[in-house]
């Protein structure tokens, strides 16, 4: 049985798929955010330097490694949509970006307000807060620039342009705390070495970036099936759809 | 059990005001998110004539 991997590559059997997948991402993200945020608050220990302040980690580290992996994918979507004129892989990529930016938003956010009492200051212009701010305007201009265009072929490939260029940008905010001497701390979790915390805590951040990983995948895929409606509104099989409403 | 009452659970050590203005933005942003897809996908029903699609088998 030779499987037809192509059949999904439409957007309309997508639609169909995605909004099958949707649910069970949904559940997975709750489920996995009431353990992490349990684990974060309940059993996770006080810490001994930061006291309770530490655990705004369980927020602001899973938002931060979900505002550069988004943006890899919303960059490879993007690519292979200007590579191989898919429609529905440019599709996925404007759907990424708005959950790519809430993120990024998120994190910039957090580490403010986890900064503020443990450095004494909301915002300085540190290697890696700096290039993260960047991501943001990236994820804006990502969005603002596909919006000025009307034709929504023209906005993928343009949108695909600045993805691209902006990938740069990712290993500057992932290594900038070892390129630079920055205020931020270095890595705690590397996949080469032993884990540099404590164990509970290092569970209650992973899974709350499992939730957040799931959240991302339902909200995109739902984000895209609306993109998919809106782009394929004049087509048969959309007609079909209001066929059936009548 | 780490905290031993609400009031110090909600105090978070004295960085109450850090730890749940970050949580409470944090969410915030989600919760906004999917309201926003929700009535960005109802508002393209009602525009595109659609019933709610779950209903609509899908057509083999």
């Amino acid at each position: 049985m030779s499987i037809n991997w192509y059949k999904y590559a439409s957007p309309a059997s997508f639609y169909f798929l995605a909004g099958r997948m949707i649910p069970y991402f949904s559940i997975a993200a709750i489920v996995l955010l009431i353990i992490g945020l349990y684990i974060g608050f309940f059993v996770a220990p006080t810490d001994f330097q930061q006291g309770e302040a530490y655990r705004i980690i369980f927020i602001h580290v899973p938002a931060a490694w979900m505002s550069m992996f988004l943006y890899l994918v919303m960059a490879f979507w993007a690519g292979i949509g200007l590579a191989f004129n898919t429609r529905l892989s440019s599709m996925v990529a404007t759907a990424i970006a708005p959950t790519g930016a809430m993120f990024t938003f998120i994190a910039l956010w957090t580490g403010a307000w986890w900064g503020k009492p443990m450095w004494g200051a909301w915002w300085v212009w540190d290697a890696r807060l700096t290039s993260e701010l960047i991501l943001l305007f990236l994820y804006i201009g990502f969005m603002s620039l596909q919006a000025a265009i009307d034709d929504p072929r023209r906005a993928d490939k343009a949108g695909a342009v600045i993805a691209l260029v902006g990938v740069v940008n990712i290993p500057i905010i992932y290594f900038s705390v070892q390129w630079w001497n920055t205020l931020h701390q270095g890595a705690s979790v590397s996949v080469t070495q032993s884990p540099k915390m404590a164990a509970s805590m290092l569970v209650g951040m992973l899974i709350m970036s499992l939730a957040a990983w799931m959240y991302s995948i339902a909200m995109i895929l739902m984000r895209t099936r609306v993109i998919i409606l809106e782009r394929e509104r004049h087509t048969a099989w959309v007609a079909e759809l209001k066929g059936a409403a009548r | 059990m780490i905290w031993n009452n609400w009031s110090e659970f909600f105090s978070m050590g004295g960085y109450g005001l850090y730890v749940w203005g970050s949580y409470l933005v944090s969410f915030a942003c989600i919760a906004g998110e999917i309201w926003l897809i929700l009535n960005r996908r109802r508002t393209l029903q009602k525009y595109l004539g659609l019933r709610d699609e779950s209903t609509i088998r899908e057509k083999k």
